[in-house]
Formats: C-alpha cells, structure tokens, sequence
C-alpha cells in the first residue's frame, strides 16, 4: 500500500512527461514525415540538402563553433582568476557576471541592436577617435557578438563550479613534486576542469546552433541561420511539414554534438547537462 | 654529530597583525628524524610551509643546504611534502600519480615503472598501480601520497600531520611504518604534529612550540623527563603543576608540606613550578607518604587505573595498575628523583604560553 502510494507521487511528472516531452516530439516527427496531403514522405527531410538549408546549417555550425571558442578563451582565464584570488567578495563577483542572464533576453540583444547601429554610440566613439565608420550591425560578426554576451555567462558557471572544487593542496602538492606553472595548468587545472569545459561547450554551443532571434535582430535578416530557416517555415512559408523536418535533422546535429563531446568525457560530469 | 642540513634563522611571520612565527631558528640535521610539536596555531604548520617554500618569511633566512633558499619556489627545492589531505590527483591512477614528479624530471619510462614498484613496495600496496583513488581507503591513500613524495629522492621528507584523519589502530600501525622507511631511506623527516604520543615514539628530536615561539628542543625522553615550563611538561603527557617554593637547595615547600628534592641552584625561597608524573606518583597507607588525601575518582584506563587524590586543596592526578575505591583515604609519596623543579616564566612571552594551555 505504502509504496503504491509513492508511486502516485510520481504521476503528475508522469503527465507531464507525455503531454509536454513525448507527445510534441512526435507530432514534430509525424510532420517531418509526411505531406501536406498526409501520405509518407523522406522529403522533408531530404530538404536539407537544397544549397539554401546547407548553407545556413554549415553557416549556424561555423558561428556556433566561433561563439563557443569565443566563450571558452574569456570564461576559462577569468574563472582562473576568481577562483584562484581568495578574496572576500568573490561570490559576489561571481554574481556580477551571472547577473545579467536575468535581464531579459530581447531586451539586451535590442540594447545591442541600437549600440552596434550606424548612428550608434559605439560608432560616434569610433569617429570622434578618429577612426570613423565601420559597419556593424547586420554582420556575421555582430551576429556573434550578441550570441557570445548572450552565452557567455553560461559557459563561466560549470567551469568556475569545477575550478572551486580543486583543492588548493592538490595544486600545492603538483608544485611540491616539481611542476612549473605551465605543468601545474596542463596536467592538473586542464583535466580537473574538463568536465566544467565540457558542459559550458555544450550550454553555449547548443543554444547557439538552434538561435534566431539573435541573428534575426543583429543579422538585420541578411544572416540566415538554420533557426531562422526554421522560423520562416513555420511562421510565413506556414509548411509547418518542411519546418518540422528541418527540425529533426538539427536536433540529429544537436545529439552528434553532445555525443562528441562525451566521448572527451572521461569521468562523466558533463553529462549532468542531458 | 652529524652535519647540519637545514637552517633557519631568524625567521618572522605574521598575517595582518596576528604574529605566527617571532624570530624562530631553529637547525635539522641530516638523516634525522624531527618533530615540530605543538597546538593547534603555535606555528609548527607556518614552519613546515614556509621550508616547503608555500610561505615567504617577512624575515628570515632558510638555509638549506649551505644555499639561501628562501625566495626559491616550491617546484625547485629538493624536498617533498607529505600533505596532511593526502592531496593526491584525483584523475591520475595510482601509478600515475607516483610517477608525476619523476615525469617532470624526464626521467626514463623503465626507470619510472621500476621506482613505482620500489615504492609501492615500501609502502606495502604492491599490484596497486592501476587502481583509482577513489577505491582506496584513508590509510592506503597517505601510503601513496608517502610513495608519490618519497620516489623523488628529496633530500628532506616534510610531513603536515600525515596520520591525523586515520583512526588510532591504522595511525599506530603508520607510525611504526614510517620509522622503518625513515631508517631505510636514510632521509630526513621533517614531521608536524600535535599529538605528543605521535612525537615520542618516532622521533630522534623533538621541537616543541607555542605561540610562535619554540619551548623547547631535545630528545623524548629529555621532553618528557626533564621538561623546560610548565606548558612543555603539561602538553607532553599527563602532569601535576604545583605552584611551590624553593626554600634551599634539595628542599621544596608544595601545598604546605616541605619536601625532599634532588634540584639544587634556584636560591633561597624562590617560586617555583613543581611537576610530577601521575606515573611518579606513589598511593601508600594514611601517615606513611609526606600528605594525605583521599580518593575521589577512580577511571580504568586498560593498562592502568587514573586515580585522582584531593590532598591539601590540590587534585593530584595518579596512575596506578593498583585497584582502589573512591572515598579511601590515603597517602602520597613521591621519590626526591621523580620532582621536577622549573622556574617560573619570566617574560611576557613565556607568559602568554602559558594561557593557551
């Protein structure tokens, strides 16, 4: 009696998991499938092979990649810092760089949109300097810019989480037995953090793969992701079929991504993420 | 004697205005086995830290092999440090983690594989290379933190209270352990800790320290014999510290009773500190000792019963293999040879070692 009790505890998950998990994600396939007319078909899939999709699929895959190494070069030498410097406001320093995750996304990238514009603040400083106009917004560039403050912070949090967790003696002890600086970084901060790596590579670079609205409000419509492809689909060409199939293959992306990046994984941290 | 290997002098340490170590020297010779005993924050960890090169004095030189290390980082000085954590590298095996230091000397692979079984060996975990860390227990993890440290071949083994998170069966085995490596290794052990049975038994000099300052230095049996203070005789073992008198030479006055002594030199009616070992302390019938008292508890303690006497105001503490029951009268004796006469601090310093007890 007791434990058919705590079975019904988990009922309300249970629901939750077919109406909001399994259900969606078999209405996305049963349009992947199948034509406008209902009958089976391969070619709504097979769609990512028209130039227009590789082209924006091998596009969202490059600036994925370059917004995720962006992240890693400035979050791992700044969690170094925090983590190392025992000083007394460190958590809230933390909190300063985690602080802006809970502004509202639209919000920042709009904020971008009007410093990166032509008549923007950034440019007026870039003349007064002397160095003068430069195009920036609508650009692949401006494109990652806003992915990378977007991301960023969710690349410093599992990697400052896994830097605390060294023991200062472990690093004293590699100091102890002889290693430099450089040694000390290679063969102990590296392996030790690699599962904090491996989940903030994942955060960022997922999000990034599948965004649109970024590239939408940076790219001024002229940096056409996968994600935007997708959103055209469904919300102005409305062949929710061709969209949904589109769909699936960058979800295929998303599994071989994170199935790569398990395989780095030795000690399996990182699969706290999925 | 043999040569002098290390030597600091002078060597000062504070952090903000709280001073750890004050104008310490202190030398370690070769092949010898030391203790630095002490309290928890006397500095015998700041000293040990600061010859592993993690701590720069304020003041002060190390000198370490007739060469000033003082300023040399930890990585380029030829000693290794037992840590009190283990602190072993928890993504390495356990051969990996013996062979980082050797690694980052490029010695060869056959040599490497060669000094891990040495020294698995020594430590008694032979066929242990390929397990993890994680599947070893607290005991089994120092052995291999001693092994990482000591396949280096420093020329000094430093140990921050290596045994204190094993329980007592394992840290007693560990001791005995370490004393066989010492003598077969031929190093110096540089060993940090606050247990006074840990220092007796396994070194050849030990260090005894309290606020910063060093109380005194000599052999265990100079320790616990002939104690220097009142804090040295009470932190090494049990002890009973009697406030006395010298009235003259071989003649001592405690609790109103004047009595016999072997300690000549301190003058006329000088104040005193008395000590006594519970061990010293001999129960007799009532009248036959030079007070009486009686007993009022009586603890079982194994090898021995710790009985404790109230006799003229004072609870003296008295180890016995004898049975006794509470309430007995009784007498004390104490043989002249056994009463230990100290003299009272004279400094401020001395002073405030002797709060903290």
């Amino acid at each position: 009696m007791y434990k058919l009790k705590k079975q019904f505890l988990a009922g309300p998950y249970f629901i939750w998991m077919i109406g909001f998990i399994l259900l969606p994600l078999a209405f996305i396939l049963y349009y992947a499938l199948t034509t406008a007319d209902g009958a089976f078909t391969f070619s709504n899939i097979a769609a990512i092979a028209d130039p227009v999709h590789v082209k924006s699929i091998v596009l969202s895959l490059k600036l994925g990649a370059i917004c995720t190494l962006v992240c890693l070069v400035l979050a791992y030498p700044l969690c170094m810092i925090l983590s190392s410097f025992r000083f007394r406001h460190q958590s809230f320093v933390v909190f300063l760089f985690i602080l802006p995750m809970w502004m509202n996304f639209m919000l920042r990238i709009l904020a971008w949109r009007l410093l990166l514009s032509n008549n923007g603040i950034v440019n007026s400083i870039l003349a007064a300097v002397g160095i003068g106009h430069i195009k920036m917004l609508n650009t692949q560039t401006a494109v990652v810019f806003g992915m990378v403050y977007d991301f960023l912070p969710f690349m410093i949090l599992p990697i400052y989480n896994s830097m605390v967790r060294i023991k200062p003696e472990t690093l004293e002890a590699a100091r102890d037995l002889g290693a430099g600086s450089f040694t000390v970084l290679v063969k102990i901060i590296f392996p030790l953090t690699l599962s904090g790596i491996i989940s903030g590579v994942i955060m960022v670079f997922v999000p990034a793969l599948t965004s649109f609205v970024i590239s939408d409000l940076l790219g001024g419509g002229k940096v056409l992701l996968i994600g935007n492809v997708i959103e055209q689909e469904f919300m102005q060409g409305t062949n929710w079929h061709l969209g949904s199939g589109l769909s699936v293959v960058l979800m295929l992306f998303v599994i071989a991504s994170m199935a790569l990046m398990n395989v780095f994984d030795k000690d399996g941290g990182g699969t706290a993420v999925w | 004697m043999k040569r002098k290997l290390i030597n600091l002098i002078g060597i000062t340490k504070s952090y903000g205005n709280n001073v750890i170590l004050d104008d310490l020297n202190l030398y370690i010779r070769e092949n010898e086995f030391i203790t630095l005993l002490g309290p928890s924050g006397c500095g015998k960890t700041t000293t040990l830290r600061i010859l592993g090169g993690f701590e720069t004095p304020d003041k002060g030189q190390v000198i370490f092999d007739d060469r000033d290390i003082t300023q040399l980082p930890p990585n380029m000085r030829d000693l290794n440090t037992v840590f009190q954590k283990y602190a072993l590298f928890p993504h390495m095996s356990i051969a990996e983690n013996i062979a980082f230091g050797l690694k980052i000397k490029k010695k060869s692979k056959a040599y490497i594989e060669d000094k891990i079984r040495y020294a698995l060996k020594l430590v008694n975990l032979e066929g242990f290379e390929h397990r993890s860390i994680d599947s070893l227990s607290g005991g089994q993890q120092q052995r291999i933190a001693i092994a990482r440290a000591i396949v280096n071949e420093p020329k000094v083994l430093l140990l921050d209270e290596p045994l204190g998170a094993l329980d007592l069966k394992l840290r007693q085995e560990m001791q005995y352990e370490l004393i066989r490596l010492k003598n077969e290794l031929g190093i110096t052990f540089v060993y940090v800790t606050h247990d006074q049975e840990e220092a007796l038994t396994m070194s050849d000099t030990i260090v005894v320290m309290n606020q910063g300052y060093i109380q005194q230095i000599g052999t265990p049996e100079m320790i616990y014999n002939e104690p220097v203070n009142a804090f040295v005789a009470d932190f090494i073992g049990d002890s009973n510290i009697i406030d006395g008198v010298m009235i003259q030479d071989k003649v001592v006055e405690i609790l109103g009773t004047k009595i016999p002594c072997v300690d000549e030199g301190f003058g006329e009616n000088t104040p005193v500190d008395v000590v006594i070992r519970p061990e010293d302390v001999e129960i007799v019938a009532p009248g036959e000792g030079f007070m009486d008292g009686v007993i009022t508890s009586v603890i079982f303690k194994g090898v021995h019963y710790e009985i404790e006497i109230l006799a003229n105001g004072y609870e003296w503490l008295a180890d016995t293999t004898q049975c006794y029951t509470a309430g007995t009268s009784v007498g004390i004796r104490v043989i002249p040879f056994n009463i230990q006469i100290m003299n009272k601090p004279e400094s401020e310093d001395e002073e405030a070692a002797e709060i903290d007890v």
